[in-house]
């Protein structure tokens, strides 16, 4: 081992962080966990919480497979993922219903989807297994917040253009869009609170990003 | 020790099974007096939005107080009362009794113009699972002031509309009982009610079976507080 340590946010380290915001994405680029962030991104309120708890969810979940992955035994390495994912997944559920009940109700079944959220399970097998636990809790948080990053893009606009308000978590729901503008003539449109139009949202994102960097495009 | 025999994996899975547990166990048992909390201002939340009282969450047990307070109690099917804590009738267990041996909780609420509303408790099937709900009556014992209802797992879209303002406020104003003193519900009606039909409010498209459902909730529970509303038809006379 050499002696030198390396810095704890050293260019290598940060590009573990700032990869999946961009380049790989994991759900512009690899598209996985799509249909969380077509459910819950009617308003901005749900995506930041369930943003946060992917946050959390992937931090400590990277965190402890990276600190066991020399003592779990291979033959059951994917039960143990699964084990320590659904546990921290009731941990921000039963917290959510203790201190923030109303949101919890909002995101009903989809705090408890995190756990099958392929973005997490992904990262275990592919990072944190064979990573030291720095690295992996940076690429642990890369990774939600790539996955998070699109959620509140997609529900900011849903919510502004779908309801004219805004709302955040802890503050309240404002009134963006002024009244003048409704005795004007201008209609929420009420398609963008439907499923359908996080998908469009989704793809428009898609398709700026790969507009602005043309590496990404395929060639067929 | 091999790490990839079998006593390992035994011992690891064991290990890693009674660490879980115990954790998962111990912030359960210590989140649960808050959690219980919320569910109960939610609920009282819920009493207050069918009297058509909006308030935000924090404001709820206050405003309950002074509206509600103590004046809740339950009822009978011969519409007396009997003893026991509105609040804590569990509704699940109540609606598979039958109706003469059932609880009916009541919340009196009195406004700020000082009407009484009788706040009556709900509770049925939809198409995917439970439907629940209040229905506040005037103190002629069959005008509906208000209404609010809501559900466990109705499609979005289309069941689940009953959960919307906009529906629930077609209740304000419908009857109960008919002139005659019959009690006929009231009626969700698929394509549209018929205009000044005081017992019918409009169906929501695609949401046929959740309208059924919430009708036959409605007529069921109805049937239940019949006696207790007749009663406060009568008082109001005196």
């Amino acid at each position: 081992m050499s002696n030198d340590k390396e810095p704890l946010f050293s260019a290598k380290n940060l590009k573990l962080i700032t990869t999946p915001l961009g380049k790989h994405n994991p759900i512009t680029i690899q598209v996985l966990g799509v249909c969380s962030a077509l459910a819950v991104t009617a308003k901005l309120e749900p995506a930041i919480v369930l943003a946060i708890s992917v946050v959390f969810v992937m931090l400590f979940a990277n965190l402890t497979i990276s600190l066991l992955r020399d003592t779990i035994p291979s033959r059951i390495r994917i039960i143990v993922q699964l084990v320590v994912i659904a546990s921290l997944v009731i941990l921000v559920d039963e917290i959510l219903e203790a201190f923030a009940y109303d949101v919890s109700r909002q995101l009903s079944v989809f705090v408890g989807l995190i756990i099958t959220n392929c973005i997490i399970m992904g990262r275990l097998e592919a990072f944190a297994l064979a990573n030291k636990p720095w690295p992996s809790i940076l690429d642990g948080v890369g990774n939600a917040a790539g996955y998070g990053v699109i959620l509140i893009i997609v529900g900011f606009v849903r919510e502004l253009f779908g309801s004219g308000t805004l709302s955040l978590p802890g503050v309240g729901t404002f009134q963006v869009v002024p009244e003048q503008f409704y005795s004007m003539g201008y209609e929420n449109n009420g398609f963008m609170i439907l499923p359908p139009m996080a998908l469009i949202v989704v793809g428009i994102i898609i398709w700026i990003q790969r507009s602005k960097d043309k590496s990404l495009i395929e060639s067929n | 020790m091999n790490k990839q025999g079998n006593s390992y994996t035994f011992i690891f899975a064991t290990i890693m099974v009674v660490v879980v547990a115990t954790l998962l166990a111990f912030v359960s048992q210590s989140l649960k007096p808050r959690q219980d909390r919320n569910v109960l201002v939610a609920q009282k939340s819920d009493i207050l939005q069918s009297v058509n009282i909006f308030v935000p969450t924090d404001e709820v047990e206050d405003v309950y107080d002074d509206i509600i307070g103590e004046s809740s109690y339950i009822v009978n099917f011969s519409g007396e009362r009997v003893e026991g804590e509105a609040l804590e009738v569990n509704m699940q267990r109540e609606v598979r009794k039958s109706l003469d041996e059932r609880n009916f909780p009541v919340y009196e609420a009195t406004l700020e113009s000082g009407e009484i509303k009788y706040i009556l408790q709900v509770r049925g099937n939809g198409l995917w699972g439970p439907l629940w709900g209040y229905v506040s009556v005037n103190d002629d014992g069959t005008t509906i002031y208000g209404a609010t209802f809501d559900h466990a797992g109705e499609t979005p879209g289309l069941g689940a509309e009953i959960a919307n303002r906009s529906f629930q406020d077609q209740f304000s104003g419908k009857k109960i009982f008919d002139d005659s003193g019959e009690l006929v519900s009231i009626a969700v009606v698929k394509g549209g009610a018929p205009e000044g039909d005081s017992h019918a409010v409009d169906g929501i498209s695609g949401g046929t079976i959740t309208a059924e459902g919430l009708e036959d909730m409605l007529l069921n529970n109805f049937k239940g507080y019949e006696q207790f509303l007749k009663n406060i038809e009568r008082n109001s006379h005196e």
